[in-house]
């Protein structure tokens, strides 16, 4: 029997984002963009994002290879941000990283973003998931 | 043949619950666990020994100083060293590399020599060498790897010329736990007169190594790795190469006469250990010796080449498994590195922790190899004396835990 953390950890919904990723084609020319790379799993997430005047994101693409958790949560995040102002999307990275650290965040900016709260059990791995929100923070910085 | 079960109790860590699981230790290519001996010989220093070692006229300091020295005679004695004064104590592998690197390297390589290392090299041998080569405009040479993951020497007569000063290679991959055929490399490199350096953190704790039956003329190695403490590592050398060799650091205790405005060498191989030394864990490396000696280093050897037979067998019936490296245990030390088809190492190593299973996960500092594979990470399993078949067992028990969640 696996332990429950274990499910907590991949969910079925972090699985299928895994197995097959959204937003996964490439966007040629983009505004932003950038290379995510963790040189401790070989975890690596390329982002490009399209916005129009007013800064919304409506285009959002990502590429990667590495572990569950890593892709899983780079196709979350771009689900999520879509649609929403570069501005928006940093503080939405803002509460991923206080739910990854246990701090109160706000689940309702989060949305399905919430089902990757068991990584934080997993300390070691709160970086795979992570990753993709700092790839975000890169490219439109 | 060796007594596993009283081996195991002498392991206080193999009781540790982890994850309502009993620790199954199979990380011991990174740094392998302690016996009781060993802890208590750590104990016994710091209640009783504790003192500056070489200096001092009081009875504790002349102890300690005693126990340091036994500690250098037990490694000498392991490696069939000439003499004492060719083991010098550095922190790790690393550290002696980087001796050899800076105080023979730097001081003896020219723009038109070249360094030959090979593919297979653990950061540890082959950063320093880069160093090396940059510092002099030397080249860097690499002996190439076969698609089994060991060394191919076709080409070795091209690649160790009259321009090759040093050779410096891995004795037993940590990678692909090739054990590589050193005797044939260092006979192609005596022929041309280049020096020798042979990383020895995954073969002196596993099978017998003989500094003068190899005939190098540097051999690093780790205590960490065979039982002992971290932050003890020992650089073998040649007395003749170390007589010629500038010091590495420079300081206290490395000196036979200061002035203001000069200083002369110690004798060997105190000219190579400035500064107070760690005077506490070589006691530990030597009781360490002691332990796997009483259990005999073919018996060690023995051991380990029984447990990778088993679990290659095993692990090649896992579908979707991959084997990294020679599937020959003849040629094949105790480490076991595979990948699984679509699932990420490091998604492996959370799974199997849940279990109580400890692997290694990642690139184990050997990057440039993975990206040789196309591979950015895989799985290693690695063993010693105080693992058995059992073990093995509950390693592929997770393996299809592993694949039962992703499928």
């Amino acid at each position: 029997m696996l332990p429950s953390e274990l499910n907590d950890l991949y969910k079925e919904v972090i699985l299928d984002h895994y197995k097959n990723p959204r937003n996964s084609s490439e966007i040629i020319e983009p505004i932003y963009k950038a290379r995510g790379y963790n040189p401790f799993c070989g975890d690596e997430v390329n982002l490009q994002i399209n916005v129009d005047n007013n800064q919304v994101i409506q285009e959002v693409g990502f590429q990667g290879h590495g572990c569950a958790i890593s892709q899983a949560t780079a196709s979350l995040m771009t689900e999520t941000i879509k649609g929403k102002s570069i501005t928006e999307a940093l503080e939405i990275r803002e509460e991923f990283r206080k739910m990854m650290q246990g701090e109160n965040s706000n689940l309702e900016l989060l949305q399905d973003l919430e089902i990757l709260e068991g990584v934080r059990n997993f300390p070691v791995r709160i970086k795979c998931s992570l990753l993709s929100w700092s790839t975000l923070e890169d490219s439109v910085s | 043949m060796i007594d596993i079960t009283n081996i195991q109790n002498d392991f206080p860590i193999l009781k540790k619950q982890v994850n309502n699981n009993q620790l199954v230790y199979l990380d011991n290519a990174a740094s392998t666990q302690k016996p009781n001996q060993v802890i208590q010989s750590i104990v016994e220093s710091y209640e009783l020994y504790n003192s500056n070692v070489h200096r001092g006229v009081h009875t504790t300091s002349m102890e300690a100083t005693e126990r340091y020295e036994l500690a250098r005679d037990k490694v000498a004695k392991f490696i069939n060293a000439k003499s004492n004064d060719e083991i010098i104590f550095v922190r790790n592998t690393t550290e002696a590399l980087n001796l050899i690197a800076y105080a023979w390297g730097l001081n003896n390589i020219k723009s038109t020599d070249n360094i030959v290392v090979t593919e297979l090299e653990h950061h540890s041998n082959l950063v320093p060498w880069q160093f090396v080569s940059q510092k002099t405009n030397c080249e860097l040479r690499l002996i190439p790897t076969t698609p089994q993951g060991t060394l191919d020497l076709s080409k070795i007569d091209e690649l160790i010329t009259e321009a090759t000063k040093i050779v410096s290679i891995v004795h037993v991959s940590n990678l692909t736990g090739t054990i590589n055929p050193v005797d044939e490399i260092i006979k192609k490199a005596k022929s041309v007169g280049a020096l020798v350096c042979i990383d020895g953190a995954q073969s002196v704790p596993h099978m017998p190594v003989d500094v003068q039956q190899l005939d190098c003329e540097f051999l690093a190695f780790s205590g960490h790795k065979m039982l002992a403490p971290p932050g003890i590592g020992i650089l073998h050398a040649k007395t003749s190469v170390l007589e010629e060799l500038e010091p590495f650091l420079r300081g206290g205790e490395m000196v036979k006469e200061v002035t203001y405005s000069n200083a002369t060498w110690n004798d060997i191989p105190t000219k190579f250990e400035a500064g107070t030394p760690n005077f506490i864990d070589p006691v530990g490396l030597g009781v360490a010796i002691d332990y796997l000696s009483s259990i005999g280093m073919e018996n060690v050897r023995q051991h380990e080449k029984e447990l990778i037979t088993y679990a290659l067998d095993k692990l090649k019936e896992i579908p979707g498994l991959e084997i990294i490296g020679p599937t020959n245990p003849e040629i094949r030390g105790g480490v076991a590195t595979f990948t699984m088809k679509d699932i990420h190492p490091h998604d492996i190593g959370t799974i199997l922790d849940q279990r109580g299973i400890a692997i290694r996960t990642g690139h184990h500092c050997g990057m440039p190899y993975h990206k040789k594979l196309g591979l950015s990470a895989t799985s290693r399993a690695s063993f010693y004396i105080y693992n058995d078949y059992n073990d093995i067992d509950k390693l592929i028990e997770g393996m299809n835990d592993v694949i039962n969640f992703f499928n």
